[in-house]
């Protein structure tokens, strides 16, 4: 086999496999970055030996094998044998009950995931740690995506996983009563990398999109972890909605349109119809929650595709049940705008002139609410002064001219 | 893994401790870690203000009054928990009769060769 079929054989096993090897030996010896480095080193020996003698029939059972032993030659290095002998000697024999059967090595992946948006763990480090562990993304990519230098993003990185390893934080999956919240976590930490993806998308071949494109992976995966979980499936939800929308964003020249104004046609029907079915599901359990509300919004949003009209009446009850289990700036901006644009346009100003002013004064989408509530109102001037607000406040050039234009078309 | 609950908390706080409430919150939670099987040690500290703290610099012992650090909230006591992870020691922190109102300081100790125990008589 020549080297680039090799390295395209590997790819292909990086891809399917990497987070469940990583997960898997992680949830063994509780060092992430320690099964990290040695799985890094099984791959650099699959390329060469591949290459010679071809890919084998069990790749993972090879790699697991050769990571095993890195392991077992760094816990010598460290002197740590003891402590590591134990789960070391479990690998080996489940390394070799892989090989042996047709089974598949256990999928410890959730356990990962829970690790990664454990609460012990800096908030900050959590969307990188699941990018990095569950999907290989390295961390020079993950760096660029979150803006800050990769010298800043690897100690990030090597502290979240230090603090995994030495303060004995467990591969479990939690039961209730925590249940709840922990998994709160862990989509919260997915739709980070979403929203981060999200909102630098003009630059659509850049890591930001390809984030967006991560995060629906991980979304995906955590339905398959969790298929009870209704919130799961009410994030995947969500982000299909806003993911089938890409092309309709911005115009061919780079405008900003605003989502009542997107040309419909432009949007992925087939990927609404997905994010429609997941809704489905999740509503089949009757445990309503953020995301599902979340989705459901966007879903009355997409339906103008079909009828030509949003049910803003419909958008405001969703956006009040959101305020009660989610109540963020956002969900406030929202439930305002729908109130005002379901007809209660005096009750839906009033309702954003709510919102205590130290949660709005960097808030873009508050002000460009404002300026647009104010207008409806005819209260030119006001209405100005928080589309140029609003426009200050954003660092999407595309949205800035946007914001300004509204600005100036003082009807 | 041996885990120390450190409990910080404020004046306000530290001068209710000898309350009758206080003191039968405390024995029963130090009650509940020795029946658990995981209490290896700890106790309650004297006032920041009985202090007295001590270094050595360029061979000379330099002493003063007072805690190593004047804050708002300061160190009240310590336990040492004997548990299988963090969300264990987690758990149990949080049970703790001062978490309501303190807060408790949960960090791992190092290495399993901490010395810890009962001391033995001089030879």
């Amino acid at each position: 086999m020549s080297e680039a079929a090799t390295s395209v054989a590997i790819e292909s096993v990086v891809r399917d496999s990497y987070g469940r090897l990583v997960a898997y030996l992680a949830a063994r010896s509780g060092d992430v970055a320690g099964a990290e480095d040695a799985l890094g080193d099984a791959f650099v020996a699959a390329l060469k030996r591949w290459s010679a003698e071809g890919v084998p029939e069990k790749p993972e059972a090879w790699l697991l094998h050769v990571a095993r032993n890195r392991m077992i030659d760094a816990a010598r290095r460290k002197e740590v044998r003891q402590k590591s002998e134990t789960f070391l000697q479990q690998i080996a024999e489940e390394a070799q009950a892989v090989a042996k059967t047709q089974e598949y090595f256990p999928d410890e992946r959730l356990k990962l995931l829970f690790v990664c948006a454990h609460p012990a763990i800096d908030p900050s480090a959590r969307t990188p740690l699941m990018l990095q562990a569950v999907l290989g993304v390295d961390a020079a990519r993950i760096a660029s995506a979150f803006l800050v230098s990769p010298a800043a993003m690897s100690q990030r990185l090597v502290r979240a996983k230090n603090k995994i390893r030495d303060a004995g934080i467990p591969f479990h999956v939690p039961e209730p009563p925590a249940w709840e919240e922990r998994v709160s976590f862990v989509l919260d930490a997915i739709y980070a990398a979403y929203a981060t993806g999200w909102e630098s998308l003009m630059e659509t071949a850049s890591t930001h999109h390809a984030l967006a494109a991560e995060a629906i992976t991980l979304g995906r995966m955590l339905t398959q972890l969790m298929p009870r979980e209704p919130e799961a499936l009410g994030l995947l939800s969500l982000m299909l909605h806003c993911e089938a929308r890409r092309e309709a964003r911005y115009t061919s020249d780079g405008k900003f349109v605003p989502l009542d104004q997107q040309d419909t046609t432009l949007w992925s029907q087939s990927m609404i119809d997905e994010a429609e079915r997941y809704l489905r599901s999740a509503a089949a359990f009757k445990h309503m929650g953020r995301y599902q509300l979340e989705a459901a919004i966007q879903s009355l949003h997409a339906n103008r595709a079909k009828t030509g009209r949003i049910d803003w009446k419909e958008i405001a009850l969703l956006y009040e049940g959101l305020v009660r289990v989610a109540p963020g700036i956002g969900s406030l901006v929202g439930r305002a705008v729908a109130i005002a644009q379901a007809g209660e346009l005096a009750a839906g100003f009033a309702a954003l002139e709510q919102i205590p002013s130290d949660r709005t004064a960097d808030y873009q989408p508050y002000w460009a609410a404002r300026g647009h509530l104010l207008r409806l109102l005819n209260r030119k001037d006001e209405a100005r002064e928080a589309f140029d607000r609003a426009a200050s406040l954003t660092d999407d050039p595309a949205l800035r001219e946007y914001l300004f234009q509204r600005s100036a078309d003082n009807i | 893994m041996k885990y120390a609950l450190l409990v910080h908390q404020s004046q306000e706080h530290f001068d209710r401790r000898n309350d009758a409430a206080a003191v039968a919150a405390g024995k029963a939670y130090g009650e509940a870690l020795q029946a658990a099987g995981i209490f290896v040690g700890g106790a309650g500290l004297d006032s920041p203000q009985n202090a007295t703290t001590v270094s050595v610099r360029d061979g000379k012992r330099q002493v003063h009054d007072g805690p190593y650090a004047e804050t708002k909230e300061f160190l009240a006591g310590f336990g040492i928990i004997d548990v299988p992870n963090l969300d264990a020691a987690l758990e149990w922190a949080a049970r703790h009769p001062a978490a309501g109102f303190a807060s408790i300081e949960v960090r791992p100790l190092l290495g399993s060769h901490f010395m810890v125990g009962t001391p033995k008589p001089p030879k």
